[in-house]
């Protein structure tokens, strides 16, 4: 390797070239890998240009992606605020995947390209291949086959069945596209070739299975009824992941619709951890590409124009305009997670008393990076702020929290950044980074086998807030367009159990497809 | 340390290279199919939208990629969420300056200050704002209209034919000859003879010179020229047999004759600019012209645009001058009629043009100047041109009574005796700019199965 003397700059301009990327790339990575112990999956870099970051853009960052009109809908409005100057391209796009895949784009300075690999090359790279919620539910390794698998699969179906058929599917399982995530039991890693034998098996299985929406044999009239418990069970309800059920039970589905369903379902689930962990994963980046840049500069490898080039880039990432500003608009992932983070490495270092009560597993325990690798690990957003929000960093931000009834007249300041005030905001904060907490409860209750074969659905109400109105009545008008039959939701109070609003769907009647 | 094991893992996966590929190169457009999808499934609104935007754009930027606004209603994507508003709920802000507990804030109103953390879970915007490209524009915008009558018609000369190269032929006129071809037909056939070559001839040649020059010839010698002089005699007879070029080497170039379409078109536009035509008129045939324009020179490869105005004369004008220079005058349509065929008799042989004729006016004209306009719209023009359209503007205030029973103008009356092959002549009352499009779309509407079509 040929990385000049180890205390000359790196580069001295603004232009790049691929001998000066790979020369960038390995003294970061040895920053990362000996100093930082960051471990990371290979990387690969790619070059791209404005456009076609703008591809990547509006396919959810994916270089291969099935085609569906809400993408292009995507680029268009992505487009028009890229031309206006509205909002700058991303300087990169990174993949989780195995090797991790980083876009970086040409236009980009050479300072820009040094922050990008250390932000994404290894940053994100690190945080993808440790985290828990990562390791758990997604499958860095076959996620590029699969999503090929998909795109063709889904082209042949638009072949075979018609584009009409396939984008009213499509369209549907998009706005299940949230329901359609497994929260709680481990997924198992799938292989291709798994995947595309048990889409062959699949004709011929849903002609054997016994599905008991179809039972038309009359029933010994002297038979009871089976109880709401058994005909639950047997159907495996309460059911909260929507499209999962759709695909084992829909009655109405032909095999091809039930992979689609499949297939839209694994993908949000693939994306699930990312919805997760968006302030963690961000705030590691930034850490990291703070740290390694921080570096390069004191050991010489880079100058201080580019140092500087790099401060006011990283300055407008972090920046959390306060909440009267007309900029304002809510909490600034990035600023919020290095904001902890930094704040970590202090009291790891540099505690204070309050410090040493409120943390005294890590205060003053000196090695920052080994704590900030095991947070990394082991934590999600939610659990991160409920944890390591400290009083200093409250204080830093004045965070305060404001109560929002619907009944008054006013909003009332409930804690500020004071003794009394910290634990609350805290868990307030926290909470609002829960999915769980944040997305409503909606689960499938039970099926009226006997009679229309209705679909029953509800919603557990959280502080008397309902669901938006119109796009509920949207959604559940595709509900039921997949289901065949009427579908009905309540939203129940949590507490009372009353009943607050009902929506109710017929499906349309199908074209020819 | 705990993290010893993975470093370990670390370093191993360290020997792995990195890879840095180029990826500038790929094709670009990787969106296009989503986006032509999104079109087509906006079709109505983009095109309504489209041809709305008529109305606020110049002329001269018709035909520009251009931002168009549709309602989100037709592409929203719903999903389950949480209502924006009601029910009982926190926030947590940051950059507090002087709130202390138990203080209370008056509700924001709209998404201002600590309510803009609120509304964006809301429903968002209902405009959607997206750039077209020109392309995009013009296809949405011309979409289902057809030239009328698009092919030339065949006139007294018969068609326009062109001469093309075909290839070679064994037969034809000497100054048909292709040389070239004709020479490398001749060198594969000597080769493929062995007819001798100079070379071979002079070798020999010399080496019995050299005999013949010595005095005392051994009885070798003797033999050698013997043999030489039998092989020059072959070699000359086998060259004599052999020619260096040969009848049946000869190609010639073949041309053939194909018929070629008119692919040009002019575009006369007339225009009435004596006092009784207010800005208003200006403006609205202005932009007939401008669509006129913009629908030609999709159908055409080139297209030229003429611009006659007249007041009692006419005269060729810049388009500069024809829409925004005043003159003042008498009317005589005949005027840029004549100045319009001596115009065409000049630079555009009907042979070898689309002839197109626009004409807007108020209507006034010199009562007795009438027969002679419709005359020479019967006899002169309509004969020669594809379509010719009379476009009558009105003061915006008018009412434009659909039967037009009232329809006054000397000039409309005048011009409705005007017998024409069907369809090639036609008239239309515009008062108002929003009518301009949907008067166009009428005129070129596409219909149910044209009988000639020319290629163009």
């Amino acid at each position: 390797m040929t990385d000049g003397r180890a205390d000359e700059p790196l580069f001295t301009g603004s232009d790049w070239d691929f001998d000066l990327i790979q020369r960038i790339h390995d003294v970061i990575e040895r920053i990362a890998r000996d100093e930082m112990k960051l471990d990371t999956y290979p990387n690969q870099i790619e070059v791209i240009t404005a456009e076609q970051m703008l591809d990547a853009y509006s396919s959810t960052g994916m270089p291969v992606f099935y085609k569906h009109w809400s993408f292009g809908k995507q680029f268009l409005a992505n487009e028009m605020l890229y031309r206006k100057g509205l909002r700058g391209l991303a300087y990169e796009l990174v993949i989780n995947s195995d090797p991790c895949i980083s876009y970086i784009m040409q236009e980009n300075s050479a300072t820009m390209q040094a922050l990008v690999i250390a932000h994404a090359a290894f940053g994100h790279n690190h945080f993808f291949k440790n985290n828990y919620v990562f390791r758990q539910w997604t499958d860095a390794e076959g996620i590029l086959d699969y999503l090929e698998f998909a795109r063709n699969y889904i082209s042949g179906c638009e072949e075979r069945y018609g584009h009409a058929a396939v984008e009213r599917l499509l369209d549907a399982a998009h706005a299940l596209m949230h329901q359609g995530v497994h929260r709680y039991p481990r997924a198992r890693a799938r292989d291709l070739k798994e995947e595309a034998a048990r889409e062959a098996e699949r004709h011929a299985y849903q002609e054997r299975i016994y599905n008991d929406l179809w039972r038309t044999l009359p029933k010994e009239t002297k038979r009871v009824p089976a109880r709401a418990d058994e005909r639950r069970q047997a159907l495996n309800l309460p059911q909260e992941n929507i499209l999962y059920f759709l695909e084992k039970t829909g009655p109405k589905l032909h095999p091809w619709q039930r992979e689609i369903l499949r297939i839209i379902r694994l993908i949000a689930q693939y994306f699930y951890p990312q919805r997760q962990t968006k302030v963690m994963n961000e705030g590691a980046a930034t850490y990291c590409h703070y740290r390694i840049m921080t570096v390069l500069h004191e050991r010489g490898r880079i100058t201080d124009g580019a140092f500087l080039e790099f401060l006011q880039s990283h300055t407008n990432v972090v920046c959390q305009p306060t909440f009267d500003s007309a900029q304002y608009s809510g909490i600034n992932p990035y600023a919020l997670g290095f904001g902890v983070m930094q704040d970590i490495a202090r009291i790891c270092t540099q505690p204070t008393g309050e410090d040493r009560i409120w943390f005294p597993d890590i205060a003053g325990k000196g090695d920052a990076d080994g704590v900030l690798r095991d947070i990394w690990a082991n934590y999600r957003d939610e659990s991160f702020v409920a944890q390591y929000l400290s009083p200093h960093l409250i204080r830093q931000w004045r965070l305060f929290k404001l109560d929002d009834r619907e009944a008054a007249p006013a909003l009332r300041v409930d804690a500020i950044h004071n003794e009394q005030g910290y634990r609350e905001i805290r868990r307030t904060l926290a909470r609002h980074y829960d999915i769980g907490w944040q997305e409503p409860d909606i689960q499938i209750v039970d099926v009226d086998l006997a009679g229309d074969r209705k679909l029953m659905l509800e919603h557990s109400v959280t502080d008397g807030v309902l669901l938006a109105d119109t796009d509920a009545g949207g959604v559940l008008q595709h509900l039921a367009d997949l289901w065949g039959y009427e579908v009905c939701l309540s939203e129940l109070d949590r507490e009372s159990r009353r009943e607050l609003r009902q929506h109710r769907a017929q499906p349309r009647p199908i074209g020819p497809d | 340390m705990v993290y010893a094991g993975e470093a370990g893992g670390l370093r191993e996966a360290g020997q792995r290279r990195m890879h840095i590929i180029d990826r500038r190169l790929n094709p670009g457009g990787k969106s296009l199919v989503n986006r032509q999808r999104f079109l087509r499934r906006t079709k109505a609104l983009v095109q309504r939208a489209v041809r709305d935007s008529l109305k606020d754009r110049g002329i001269r930027e018709l035909d520009q990629e251009g931002e168009v606004t549709i309602v989100r209603d037709g592409m929203h994507e719903p999903t389950l969420h949480r209502a924006g508003r009601g029910g009982h709920r926190d926030h947590v802000l940051p950059g507090n300056r002087d709130y202390v507990e138990g203080d209370t804030i008056p509700r924001p109103t709209g998404g201002g200050g600590g309510g803009g953390a609120i509304a964006g879970t809301g429903d968002g915007e209902d405009e959607f704002r997206f750039v077209l490209t020109r392309e995009e524009f013009l296809d949405l915008f011309l979409d289902d209209l057809e030239l009328p009558d698009l092919a030339k018609r065949r006139l007294v000369g018969g068609e326009v034919e062109g001469i093309r190269r075909a290839g070679y032929t064994t037969s034809g006129s000497p100054s048909r000859l292709s040389v070239s071809r004709t020479m490398r037909n001749a060198m594969s056939r000597r080769l493929a003879l062995r007819r001798p070559g100079s070379a071979e001839m002079r070798r020999i040649e010399e080496e019995i010179e050299r005999l013949e020059r010595r005095d005392v010839l051994g009885p070798d010698d003797a033999a050698l020229l013997e043999r030489l002089r039998e092989e020059r005699e072959r070699l000359r007879l086998r060259r004599r047999l052999i020619s260096y070029i040969d009848p049946i080497d000869l190609r010639y170039r073949r041309y053939e004759t194909v018929p070629r379409p008119v692919a040009q078109a002019v575009m006369f536009c007339l225009m009435d600019v004596s006092g009784s035509m207010s800005e208003h008129m200006k403006d609205l045939a202005k932009r007939f012209f401008a669509l006129l324009h913009l629908f030609l020179s999709r159908c055409y490869r080139h297209v030229e645009v003429v611009f006659i105005r007249h007041t009692d004369r006419a005269e060729e004008v810049d388009e500069n001058t024809f829409f925004y220079s005043r003159e003042t005058g008498g009317t005589l349509v005949s005027s840029a009629l004549e100045k319009m065929l001596a115009i065409v008799t000049d630079r555009y042989r009907p042979e070898d043009w689309n002839i197109y004729v626009a004409q807007a006016s108020d209507g006034d004209n010199l009562a007795s100047d009438n027969p002679k306009a419709v005359g020479l719209m019967e006899d002169a023009i309509l004969p020669i041109a594809q379509y010719v359209a009379y476009l009558e503007v009105g003061r915006e205030e008018d009412p434009m009574p659909a039967g037009s029973l009232d329809s006054g103008s000397d000039l409309w009356r005048a011009y409705e005796t005007v017998a024409g092959p069907k369809g090639r002549f036609v008239m239309r009352k515009v008062h108002h700019r929003r009518e301009i499009y949907p008067v166009f779309r009428e005129l070129f509407q596409r219909r149910g199965a044209p009988a000639t079509r020319a290629p163009t």
